[in-house]
């Protein structure tokens, strides 16, 4: 199992948003979650990344068997974890190359490996930008400044090409993007995607999955996983809206 | 006996081994007064409020430099700028030293005070230019009374400095604390083009203090950019006081390094007397544990379609303290000046502090000013971005740091420096990041 979550329970600043989640991810698969706004999509994302804001009040989460609870976020992501942000922070001062060079050599340094001879670094780069379409120049700026929605958006899956993590969550990457970009984007996700690790797409909409084919899709409501199907119950949610999940829950 | 009537007392001693028939001598004598009537500043005074020395001014310091204490190259080299090469010119304990240095009076003068002020071949241009822009203030005054070495540089017209020169003080001070108080003077003329980098470094736990002065004039269209080294130990104090004077269409520039010392204070004075000047004023203050950094600028504008701009940026951890307190001056003559300011300081204690304050007097009406100040902490988010990403937590705060100060080094022109400042940030942040900004 790539991802277990058993009952998790999770708050900030003392308020209860998790309240029991469950959620398995074998390799392989690509898991869609939805769900309406303050559901705790975006807190189920944060928490797994290792964001410290927020407190485990009960239950686990097992990367590949061990349970990460006590992990700092740097080392979650030298285990093979990566979140695309919802909204990536500007760093000015900090190219994109340097910031992922910085990345690629300290995540190889925890894990007892050499840095990465530069050549070999920048054939990467240059790989990686080519399958999102991105413009050189482009990597030579400073980390999301003055990046549109859309580059920020593109850039985070880049990033995600350039790390090769196990388990990637992608958080609302869809928000901020027009079509072309929603396509580039999902067209490198698809790419990226291998038996050996595992994706967890969260997303309002449907039609994001219309390019990226889950093989999972859950409702989270309320802190809780509510209902769990395949790529059908997201047409169906997209038809007919979450309001009869509600009333299903609240029957 | 307090240190200012030691020192006042001591100038008849002083006079003992000059010439006091030179015209430079009145000087002296005149300024040996105005110290004595002034004296040290005191927070008293609107400039020192948050600046006390105290501190420092109750050690026993010797006050005339002993004989050359040598030192091996090897042992120093460290802080020398040594990749490139440059001009040296390098004091022990106030003495000049001849074998670590480099000068020349081949079509630029790059030697010492004490020759020019003593040779009557630098006469006519020294008794144009020494002390002329210096203030009379008592720290001046009190540097000027007792000024007998340092660097002197002279480019004449026309001239490019074949390579950069290094300005370096050492103090050896074994066996008593020391003060210091060399005397620049740097004259570039028409059209000519220097760079200097200047640092001062003792060797020694016990006791240092430097008051230093330097008078720079940059006449029209020349080009001066000066870099100071400041990253001294725990027991050196500085006071730099720095007077420049710029004709029309000259670039000056100084850059500050602030990375270390007891107490640092640069008082750094522009004064632009032509039209079409660009005055620079950049630092980087990075101190922790008790240090005290005080950024002290003045520029005053008196001509019209002039430019100004000055960034500092400060990064203070434990109990550190820093000051910037920017002054611009526009006279009424002064159209069209754009003068900007901008001082951003990242408190990384909550026992640090910083003391940010713009003071502008702005006599003219059309003219573009601005300044800014801000003071915060490392920005969580970011940090956690940067973690997400597999940087650990303190490579993540050094880069957001390097980061920070990034567009201040990026306008070093010299590479070897820049890398050098690299290493050094990179040092006092205790990391060894694998990219280079």
């Amino acid at each position: 199992m790539m991802l277990k979550i058993k009952d998790l329970h999770a708050s900030v600043e003392g308020k209860e948003i998790l309240k029991g989640l469950n959620l398995d991810v074998k390799a392989g698969e690509i898991h869609a979650i939805m769900g309406p706004n303050g559901a705790g999509k975006s807190t189920l994302a944060n928490i797994v990344a290792g964001k410290e804001e927020y407190e485990v009040t009960g239950g686990e989460i097992l990367l590949e068997g061990e349970d990460i609870d006590e992990l700092a976020a740097e080392e979650r992501a030298h285990n093979g974890v990566f979140l695309s942000f919802q909204y990536p922070v500007e760093i000015p001062g900090v190219t994109v190359t340097n910031f992922m060079k910085t990345a690629i050599n300290e995540t190889r340094k925890a894990q007892g490996l050499e840095e990465m001879p530069a050549k070999d670094m920048l054939k990467k780069i240059r790989e990686k930008s080519e399958l999102l379409e991105i413009d050189r120049k482009f990597l030579s700026r400073s980390l999301n400044e003055g990046f549109s929605g859309g580059e920020k958006k593109r850039n985070e899956i880049f990033q995600m090409a350039m790390m090769e993590p196990k388990l990637a969550i992608l958080d609302e990457t869809d928000s901020g993007l027009d079509i072309d970009a929603l396509r580039i984007v999902a067209n490198g996700v698809n790419k990226l995607k291998s038996p050996e690790n595992a994706i967890v797409v969260i997303t309002h909409y449907q039609r994001l999955l219309d390019y990226i084919v889950p093989d999972f899709v859950h409702v989270l409501y309320d802190g809780k996983i509510v209902k769990s199907g395949t790529k059908e119950l997201a047409l169906e949610l997209e038809e007919k809206g979450y309001d009869w999940i509600k009333e299903e829950i609240n029957a | 006996m307090e240190l200012k009537e030691k020192l006042v007392s001591s100038f008849l001693a002083f006079e003992n081994t000059v010439d006091v028939d030179a015209p430079i001598h009145d000087i002296r004598s005149q300024a040996i007064k105005v110290f004595e009537e002034k004296g040290f500043p005191t927070k008293k005074e609107e400039a020192w409020k948050y600046t006390s020395l105290n501190s420092i001014l109750k050690h026993d310091y010797s006050i005339f430099p002993k004989e050359e204490n040598a030192l091996d190259f090897k042992d120093i080299k460290k802080y020398f700028i040594h990749d490139i090469d440059t001009y040296k010119i390098v004091f022990i304990d106030g003495k000049y030293s001849s074998h670590l240095s480099e000068t020349t009076h081949e079509k630029i003068d790059v030697c010492l005070m004490s020759s020019a002020l003593t040779h009557e071949k630098y006469k006519p241009i020294v008794d144009n230019y020494f002390n002329k822009i210096a203030r009379q203030d008592g720290l001046t005054s009190l540097n000027t009374a007792f000024s007998r070495e340092g660097a002197y540089i002279y480019i004449p017209k026309n001239k490019l400095a074949d390579k950069p020169i290094q300005i370096i003080h050492f103090s050896t001070g074994k066996e008593s604390a020391q003060m210091l108080q060399p005397r620049n003077l740097i004259i570039v003329e028409e059209n000519s083009h220097v760079q200097i980098i200047e640092r001062h470094q003792s060797l020694t736990d016990n006791p240092v203090l430097t008051n230093s002065v330097t008078e720079i004039f940059v006449d029209k269209r020349a080009v001066v950019d000066y870099y100071k080294i400041q990253n001294d130990n725990q027991n050196a104090s500085l006071i730099d006081n720095t007077y420049i004077d710029q004709q029309s269409q000259s670039l000056a520039s100084v850059h500050t390094f602030a990375f270390g010392g007891n107490i640092t204070r640069n008082n750094l004075n522009f004064y632009q007397k032509g039209e079409g000047i660009d005055s620079v004023l950049n630092g980087i203050t990075i101190v922790e544990g008790k240090q005290h950094v005080d950024h002290n600028t003045l520029v005053h504008h008196t001509q019209p379609n002039c430019e100004s701009h000055q960034d500092y940026k400060g990064i203070f951890d434990e109990k550190a303290t820093g000051v910037f307190n920017g002054k611009i001056i526009v006279n009424k003559e002064a159209q069209k000046t754009n003068a900007f300011q901008s001082n951003n300081n990242i408190l990384l204690s909550d026992k640090a502090t910083i003391n940010s304050k713009p003071q502008l007097e702005i006599f003219a009406d059309d003219v573009k000013c601005s300044h800014g100040c801000t003071i915060g902490q490392l920005d969580d988010n970011a940090l956690f971005y940067m973690r997400s990403r597999g940087i650990g937590e303190k490579e993540a705060k050094a880069l957001l740091m390097y980061a920070f100060a990034n567009n201040v080094l990026e306008s070093v022109k010299i590479p070897q420096l820049k890398s050098r400042i690299n290493k050094l940030i990179a040092n006092k942040l205790n990391v060894n990041i694998g990219f280079d900004l």
